[in-house]
């Protein structure tokens, strides 16, 4: 993804006594807590059995058989030989706890020694074990333990044996995959040249790494294995009379379903509440182990972005501009922090004319163009400010049905990275052909050959074959032409090229720019190019903006910025590009890092990074004053003409 | 395309004899002595000599196994000792009722597992999505057999709506109206928990593909959002989705055990638990081998799938 997506994360602020702990984030998660409880009340319950003044769960007492539930002296009745349901339940909750909680880690115990073993070893040991788990796997996971406890023969021990096995093979593959990532890493290496044993390593530095996964995966199975191993009980293969489990009491239940379904509907419903409570905890401690998972990770991006503007300009757009932007503002609200990622932003285009739009990753170049469109995604990103005039129209004030007529017809985007961009499972001429159907009430021919008229125009051979093939069937810089095509489909006013040649070899860059040169003079589309590079910028632009932490800082017409850039980043900018033929030349890295947009400092935001900052750099607002002719810059003290290059 | 899928098939094969070797060594596994076991403890030893001979005892494990998947590739998996039938015979007479319940369950967790998990992840946080995890959740943790009980006792005993029991009603039944009226109750209650993991992963792999950059560039072309989401993310979705579907071929197969005991559904997974108790272990033998091979093909056949989805695989 482009940097539109990921606004620089900010320093972890520490509160307190710095991280939340994990406990802490569990808590938070009200349906884990809730798990949690109720699985650590069961539990206890489950321990104090032989404390509580229940009646013997084995005592049979003919006279009192089938009691309902609440009946005197049995708070949930009786079952068919008058044993005491609820003393039953708890003494079967604790069995089914017990061959649950033993069957996990017996499964966690081999499951994590070969998957250990395996990815620690790689090689033919690896082969061995996994071709192994490989064939287990292979199995429909019941069938297996019953199977297993087939040749065992029925019994609670042997049921517990049997979802034990039929359950090491989760465990082997996760923590082989984690195993084998850090048997990689350089501790281990360090350790291995330290002289300590496999054994030692293994068991000293790789395992206390893994043991996370370990306990997710025993988080998320444990409640499988109660429910299983209650399931053999259920079909009399597991707990035999007079020992009773949770499976096994409503086994003997079902028998007698339609006179007393409260004998079989109780234990069910214990079975459920437990591995319930399991699950829900289970999840909560997932969530909170593995950081891929998360929830807020994992948000979907709405169609547009959101507008919420605090402010919207006074001013009219200019009638000469095919675009006129003011005052745009763009934020990203993550959490409690709020990233300023564009902070009040102005720009105009004209028809046919390109403008460059330069800056660092971060510095809010993307977010500026995505803005445009709607295209920043919602959550974190909304547009707090500004308005964007197309021909007169406020983008940010018209309805979302009106957007969509215009993407991909009046206002078309090229990409960075091509093979991301493209869908990978639909053919190219799909994916042309769908753009200009979703504008233009044509038939499928008529559109296959404006298809074949694009490909031809972006200089693509063959194209009629080349509407049949898949994006990863192409060269990067093929599948930028293809990119580009389904820009020019719709004869749009406005091209948003956002990095476009930054993913490409150095050639197919020239390719591609001077393709997008021939074209805009070709078609009289205006462009908004974005880019890091001002080599790029030098190539194809007419008027170039520098932004710099969400603001623009200089801009101008490109030749007069290139020769004599004023803001002293522009400077820096600039020397970042190598010239052929001057090799002489020192190429200068700019020190630093840009600031983090949640928490910007008053005045220059390079002030920091500048070698001329001043006192009064850091004093307050610096605004973008005028410079000389279609010029303009936000610095106190400017560089002379001729001093870059000194 | 069909190359792809002979090679797929010839690749299946290797697995297959992994599982004949998995099944006939927990056959070969079990204490005791079989020819003991058959003729009872007070048996001479000639004649417990002579049944083991007869029986193939006495060679070398490996003799043994070479022996068994000759007669397997044959067609013979021997014979039943408690039905005194082939137990090919009675296994493919049984399978043919799990494959009916087994696929329509298959079937029924597939269209509604996807149709939840799109929702969910359309609506995120929204009332849709919160009712559909707790749904989800609820699925996942409950068991089973015991879901089938609460269902029997609602819809054939309060309402009367589904029988609670057989295949085909016993007097007058057998047509297809028929089959479906006694299918539905155990076909819903077997694919509850396939629902609920398919659901929760359709979920999380849509918004994983929504987020993906050749989404934005599907709604930077103007793409109507319903197009966006049904077709272009779905696709993508159903790729990583679809191998699900086939491990949960497995589960389906698997927990037809339990649900053919509790709707008494004439089919192999009451087969077994019965053989199992009666130590028929011949008849066991060889439902699990039929059941393992089914799952086997219906992954293959999710591979399969998944390649022509995906052309990136081809």
């Amino acid at each position: 993804m482009s940097d539109t997506a990921a606004p620089a994360m900010p320093a972890r602020k520490k509160r307190g006594g710095g991280r939340p702990s994990a406990l802490r984030l569990l808590l938070n998660n009200t349906l884990a807590t809730t798990g949690l409880l109720v699985l650590v009340l069961i539990i206890l319950i489950a321990l104090a059995a032989p404390f509580l003044p229940l009646p013997d769960p084995d005592v049979t007492a003919p006279a009192d058989r089938l009691l309902r539930p609440l009946a005197d002296g049995h708070l949930l009745g009786t079952d068919a030989l008058g044993r005491d349901i609820l003393s039953r339940l708890i003494w079967g909750a604790r069995v089914s706890l017990a061959v649950g909680i033993s069957a996990t880690l017996i499964a966690a115990f081999f499951g994590s020694l070969i998957g250990l073993v395996a990815g620690y070893a790689g090689g033919r040991v690896d082969a061995l074990l996994m071709r192994g788990i490989d064939m287990v796997m292979a199995f429909p996971y019941i069938l297996l333990a019953l199977a297993i406890v087939a040749a065992l023969g029925p019994g609670l021990l042997n049921a517990l044996y049997a979802i034990a096995v039929v359950n090491i093979p989760f465990f082997a593959r996760n923590i082989r995959g984690i195993t084998i990532g850090l048997s990689r890493r350089e501790f281990v290496d360090a350790a291995r040249l330290s002289g300590k044993s496999n054994a030692r390593i293994l068991f000293g530095e790789v395992l206390p790494n893994v043991l996370p996964i370990i306990i997710i995966t025993m988080s998320t199975t444990i409640g499988w294995m109660i429910l299983e191993t209650a399931g053999l009980s259920f079909l009399g293969l597991g707990a035999q009379p007079p020992q009773a489990d949770l499976g096994s009491m409503l086994g003997d239940g079902r028998k007698i379903l339609f006179t007393a379904p409260h004998v079989s509907i109780i234990p069910g419903l214990m079975i459920f509440v437990l591995v319930m409570s399991i699950n829900l905890f289970g999840d909560g401690v997932r969530d909170v182990l593995d950081p891929r998972l998360k929830s807020g990770a994992l948000t979907r991006p709405v169609a547009r972005t959101a507008v919420e503007r605090a402010r919207v300009p006074e001013r009219q757009p200019h009638k000469d501009n095919v675009l006129d932007v003011v005052d745009l503002n763009t934020q990203f609200h993550i959490g409690s922090s709020v990233y300023r990622a564009v902070g009040g932003v102005d720009l105009h285009l004209k028809q046919g004319e390109c403008l460059g739009i330069v800056g660092e990753s971060g510095s809010g170049k993307s977010v500026t163009a995505m803005s445009l469109m709607g295209l920043v995604p919602t959550p974190p990103g909304r547009i707090t400010g500004g308005a964007a005039w197309l021909e007169g129209e406020d983008l940010f004030a018209v309805s979302d049905e009106r957007i969509r007529q215009l993407r991909g017809a009046d206002v078309s985007h090229v990409f960075q990275d091509p093979l991301s961009t493209l869908h990978p499972l639909f053919t190219v001429g799909d994916q042309l052909t769908e753009a200009i159907m979703a504008h233009r009430p044509i038939k499928r021919s008529d559109a296959d050959k404006r298809a074949e008229e694009l490909l031809r125009l972006v200089r693509i051979t063959n194209p009629t074959e080349r509407l049949k093939v898949y994006p990863h069937e192409l060269s990067g810089g093929m599948r930028q032409r293809i990119c580009i095509a389904m820009a020019l489909a719709n004869d749009a006013k406005i091209i948003i090229a956002d990095e476009p040649t930054t993913a490409l070899d150095v050639t197919v860059q020239a390719q591609i720019l001077s393709l997008l040169d021939t074209l805009r003079r070709e078609s009289n589309a205006a462009i908004l190019f974005i880019t890091h590079d001002f080599g790029v910028v030098s190539a194809v632009c007419d008027r170039v903006a520098v932004m710099y932490a969400g603001r623009i800082v200089e801009t101008g017409r490109t030749q007069d910025v290139l020769e004599n850039p004023a803001h002293p980043y522009t400077g820096k900018l600039i020397d970042c590009v190598p010239v052929l033929g001057q090799p002489e030349r020192r190429l200068d890295a700019i020190e630093g890092r840009p600031p983090v947009v949640d928490n910007l400092p008053a005045g220059c935001a390079f002030a920091d990074r500048c070698p001329r900052a001043q006192a009064d750099c850091r004093a307050g607002e610096i605004t973008l004053s005028p410079f000389g002719e279609d010029r303009a810059v936000r610095c106190l003290h400017p560089l002379e003409r001729g001093a870059a290059h000194a | 395309m069909a190359a792809y899928i002979a090679k797929r098939l010839l690749a299946a094969i290797p697995v297959l004899f992994g599982l004949s070797i998995i099944v006939f060594l927990i056959m070969a596994m079990i204490p005791g002595d079989p020819a003991t076991a058959i003729l009872g403890s007070y048996a001479t030893p000639e004649n417990v000599a002579r049944l083991n001979a007869d029986l193939g005892l006495d060679k070398s494990l490996p003799q043994q196994y070479l022996i068994w998947l000759g007669n397997l590739l044959q067609g013979d998996l021997g014979r039943s000792y408690a039905l005194n039938r082939p137990v090919l015979d009675e296994v493919l007479e049984r399978f043919s009722a799990t494959l009916i319940l087994a696929g329509t369950a298959l079937v029924l967790c597939s269209i509604l597992g996807l149709l939840a998990g799109v929702i969910s992840a359309v609506r995120q946080y929204g009332l849709a999505d919160k009712l559909i995890t707790v749904l989800v959740l609820i699925g996942i943790s409950t068991p089973s057999f015991w879901l089938g009980l609460l269902l029997i006792l609602a819809f054939a005993v309060k309402i009367r709506l589904f029988p609670a029991s057989g295949m085909y009603a016993i007097y007058g039944g057998g047509d297809l109206p028929d089959l479906l009226h006694h299918l539905f109750l155990p076909a819903l209650t077997l694919a509850v928990v396939a629902t609920g993991v398919i659901a929760r992963l359709t979920r999380t792999a849509m918004l994983e593909v929504l987020r993906q950059d050749y989404i934005r560039t599907a709604r930077a072309k103007g793409l109507t959002e319903r197009r966006v989401i049904y077709r272009h993310a779905f696709k993508a979705a159903l790729v990583s989705v679809i191998p699900v579907i086939g491990i949960q071929a497995g589960f389906v197969l698997g927990g037809a055990v339990y649900i053919e005991t509790v709707f008494q559904w004439p089919g192999i997974g009451s087969m077994l638990v019965n053989a199992i108790s009666t130590r028929d272990l011949l008849l066991v033998q060889g439902g699990v081998l039929v059941v393992a091979a089914t799952y086997v093909l219906f992954n293959l056949a999710a591979d399969v799938v998944q390649t022509i989805l995906d052309p990136r695989l081809r």
